[in-house]
């Protein structure tokens, strides 16, 4: 039977070609079953992405897409957002095209606030380009760049959105598929920058490095260290391990939104009557 | 359980998720590299297969009663 969110999909440009077990296509459902959730207008959302496995995802889905430079999807976005404000525009990003090339472009993102929904595809990897440590590749695992594993310690990507002015930060993974959908939709709710980190799994870059080849297991591996916020709050340091990290929503607050601000700048300027 | 399993063949890549994944063991993959039913009379329709299929392949449906 036909589900209804293959709506949002371009049926031509289907089946998509991201490895056999990614998470990304798992992830790319939960986005359009908030857009879904939400009844967002097909012709006035708009789907921005960067360069990357995850960043392909614009390609298959149904909307106006932009599919941009790496790491300059937010800046992107922010033009296509203030240009229209009407417009839902919704950011599809991946660790290395986010945290790393568009690094400072995520930050001041975040800072202005601008009123954008960003979806984090972390797969803790440079899948595309043959498996490199990309900034959120946690320490001790290894990559083609890391054989020995990664000395660097990993961007909390969710932290960093925070400290840096986001109004909404929430994270879930793929193996949660429903929290997940949720967790967009409240980013979609809220008027200001969102950013929602989805923990999904990369089996052949990351999970073959790893001894998770298997992509059933690595969804298990999310099962089982991903622990909802209120439990985390709970948990004793010594039981927080290094693999077990928090899912759910981690900080909402209201703020001005950019495209408000600059409103207020062109009444005072005196540009509204044109 | 009264249950339709659909699987667009065009769409498995045989990643084995729904397989593994599924409480009553119901899927297999086969040899060809693509997912298939063998026990379709265990199937209790919980949908994880469908939920967590990433290539939106597998549709899980209690047949309605007529």
């Amino acid at each position: 039977m036909e589900r209804s969110f293959e709506q949002y999909f371009r049926q031509n440009r289907l089946p998509h070609l991201w490895c056999p077990g990614c998470g990304n296509g798992i992830v790319m459902k939960a986005v359009v079953q908030a857009i879904e959730k939400k009844g967002l207008d097909q012709d006035k959302t708009v789907i921005v992405s960067g360069i990357g496995c995850s960043s392909r995802a614009s390609g298959y889905m149904d909307f106006d897409t932009l599919h941009t430079a790496h790491g300059r999807a937010i800046p992107f976005a922010t033009g296509v957002k203030l240009a229209n404000p009407e417009l839902n525009v919704i950011v599809i990003t991946g660790d290395g095209d986010c945290t790393a090339i568009g690094g400072n472009h995520f930050i001041h993102g975040c800072r202005r606030n601008v009123d954008l929904t960003v979806v984090l595809f972390n797969n803790s990897i440079y899948g595309m380009t043959g498996g490199q440590a990309s900034p959120m590749t946690p320490t001790h695992k290894k990559a083609t760049t890391a054989p020995y594993g990664a000395i660097d310690r990993n961007f909390d990507a969710c932290r960093l959105a925070e400290a840096a002015g986001a109004t909404y930060v929430a994270r879930s993974t793929a193996f949660h598929v429903q929290h997940l959908t949720d967790m967009i939709v409240g980013g979609l709710d809220n008027r200001g920058f969102s950013f929602v980190e989805a923990v999904c799994q990369c089996p052949t870059s990351y999970g073959r490095k790893n001894k998770m080849a298997d992509p059933a297991k690595m969804m298990m591996w999310m099962r089982d260290n991903a622990v909802m916020k209120a439990a985390w709050d709970k948990l004793p340091d010594d039981k927080k391990t290094e693999e077990k990290f928090p899912i759910g929503l981690f900080y909402n607050e209201s703020e001005t939104d950019y495209a408000t601000a600059y409103n207020e700048v062109i009444q005072i300027a005196g540009g509204a009557d044109k | 359980m009264n249950v339709n399993i659909t699987i667009k063949e065009a769409r498995c890549k045989g990643c084995g998720i729904c397989a593994t994944l599924c409480p009553k063991q119901v899927l297999a993959v086969s040899e060809l590299g693509k997912i298939r039913v063998l026990h379709e009379e265990a199937c209790i329709a919980c949908g994880q297969c469908e939920l967590r299929c990433p290539d939106y392949a597998i549709f899980v449906d209690k047949k309605v009663k007529a």
